[in-house]
């Protein structure tokens, strides 16, 4: 982490590790989280989801500190931040950043929407 | 995959404020780069974190794209028709006092149709907490010209641009006696929620006007960019100025942006103002609505 002034403490400081959560398909592609993420955790990625908008993924995976500014931007309910899990805080924590599923509401939902 | 949530109530596919929204209405009809969703989160956080009893919290909106949120949130609401969302939450307010009414509308249902209501609400100093979300038109019904709308914008009525003179709201109900009136906009995420939480436990009238970007039409309309380039806009040009002079807050168009917490006083309420009037007056013979009194507390 870069400062630009060092914090007298900051050998007691516990940077928090968080992992971020994408909802996929609920996203609108508007790029809110990507563009305030502090971190530079997320990008918009190229593919396209259900609704045909480009969600963001995650390219810095560990970077994320957990500060919810990505799930209070988010006009769409479709990102959060959970507190990582302790033993992944050092590096490897990959695995435990995910895009999940739609709810079952909204698949129905997305059932009706083709029928229709 | 292992993962802690911290909040095990909530199942991995949704989302921490999932149990405070109606998620079979999810995904909600919001353009791709509307803020509206974002202050609908703040609230939801605010909820959650001040832990209010939710059966005893009622949320009114009105009609409009912001008027949707009462039908997304799972709470006690009611979706009035144009401009009547605060005569529909007055009655619920004086009828029930004991529940805490929130009234979430945009700035054309508020400050245009049912401008009367809410400077006579502001004046009573009313038990209400109102949330108008800003986005400067009348957007669902097209981008119509709004009381709030800046000079020169366009609008789809006013297409070269608008000569009207705008409301300067905050301004406005400051001086009609609201008793608590901020200004955040939607970028201005943990302030928004900060004041949502001050305005839940308050008494009085509490005015919290949030500023939206409408990427469909008011930015479409004056070549804006995209919702995002809004909330960049914000990011430069707004400024946050607690305390300020409501008279210096006035939004001109893609001018600066004062934000903050410009009234905070404890003011005596419509209920409080009103029991203390008629104790005084009738004494013995004033039968006082409930919590205080009344038919409706005994049967409890
Ligand atoms: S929680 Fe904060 S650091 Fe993590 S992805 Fe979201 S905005 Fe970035
Ligand atoms: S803020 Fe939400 S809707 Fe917007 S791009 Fe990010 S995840 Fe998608
Ligand atoms: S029309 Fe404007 S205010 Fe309404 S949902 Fe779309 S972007 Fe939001």
């Amino acid at each position: 982490m870069k400062f630009w002034r060092k914090p007298l403490d900051l050998d007691q400081v516990v940077i928090p590790h968080g992992d971020v959560i994408i909802i996929k398909d609920r996203c609108k592609g508007c790029g809110f989280c990507v563009e305030y993420c502090p971190k530079g955790v997320l990008q918009m990625s190229e593919e396209f989801n259900i609704k045909g908008y480009h969600p963001p993924i995650v390219v810095k995976s560990g970077e994320c500190v957990n500060c919810n500014l990505c799930e209070m931007l988010c006009p769409e309910f479709a990102i959060y931040s959970v507190p990582a899990p302790e033993d992944e805080t050092l590096g490897g924590a990959e695995e435990s950043l995910s895009t999940v599923e739609a709810t079952k509401e909204e698949k129905t939902w997305r059932r009706t929407l083709r029928a229709s | 995959m292992s993962k802690v949530i911290d909040r095990p109530e909530v199942a991995k596919e949704q989302h921490p404020v999932a149990p405070l929204l109606r998620m079979d209405r999810i995904p909600h009809i919001w353009c791709p780069g509307c803020g509206i969703g974002t202050v609908v989160k703040c609230f939801a956080t605010a909820l959650q974190e001040t832990e209010v009893d939710l059966n005893k919290l009622a949320i009114v909106s009105g009609i409009g794209c912001s008027g949707r949120a009462a039908g997304y949130m799972k709470l006690d609401g009611f979706h009035t028709t144009h401009g009547r969302a605060i005569p529909f939450a007055t009655g619920l307010k004086l009828a029930r006092p004991e529940l805490k009414v929130v009234v979430f509308s945009g700035d054309g249902d508020l400050a245009g149709i049912g401008g009367n209501h809410l400077i006579h609400s502001a004046r009573r100093n009313q038990d209400l907490m109102v949330i108008l979300v800003n986005n400067f038109n009348y957007a669902m019904t097209g981008g119509q010209n709004a009381p709030t709308t800046p000079t020169p914008a366009k609008t789809s009525t006013m297409p070269y641009g608008n000569f009207e003179h705008p409301f300067n709201v905050p301004h406005l109900v400051a001086s009609c006696g609201a008793s608590y009136v901020a200004r955040w906009t939607s970028l201005h995420v943990r302030r928004m929620t900060k004041s949502f939480k001050e305005a839940l436990n308050r008494k009085g009238f509490r005015f919290i006007e949030v500023v939206t970007p409408c990427a469909t039409l008011y930015a479409r309309l004056n070549k804006l960019g995209l919702g995002l380039d809004l909330m960049r806009f914000y990011h430069q040009e707004s400024e946050i100025r607690n305390g300020a002079d409501t008279r210096d807050v006035a939004i001109g168009y893609q001018s600066k942006i004062i934000c903050g917490k410009f009234v905070d006083e404890d003011r005596p309420s419509y209920l409080e103002t009103m029991h203390e009037y008629y104790r005084k007056v009738l004494g013995d013979k004033y039968v006082p609505t409930p919590p205080e009194g009344g038919m409706l507390r005994e049967q409890n």
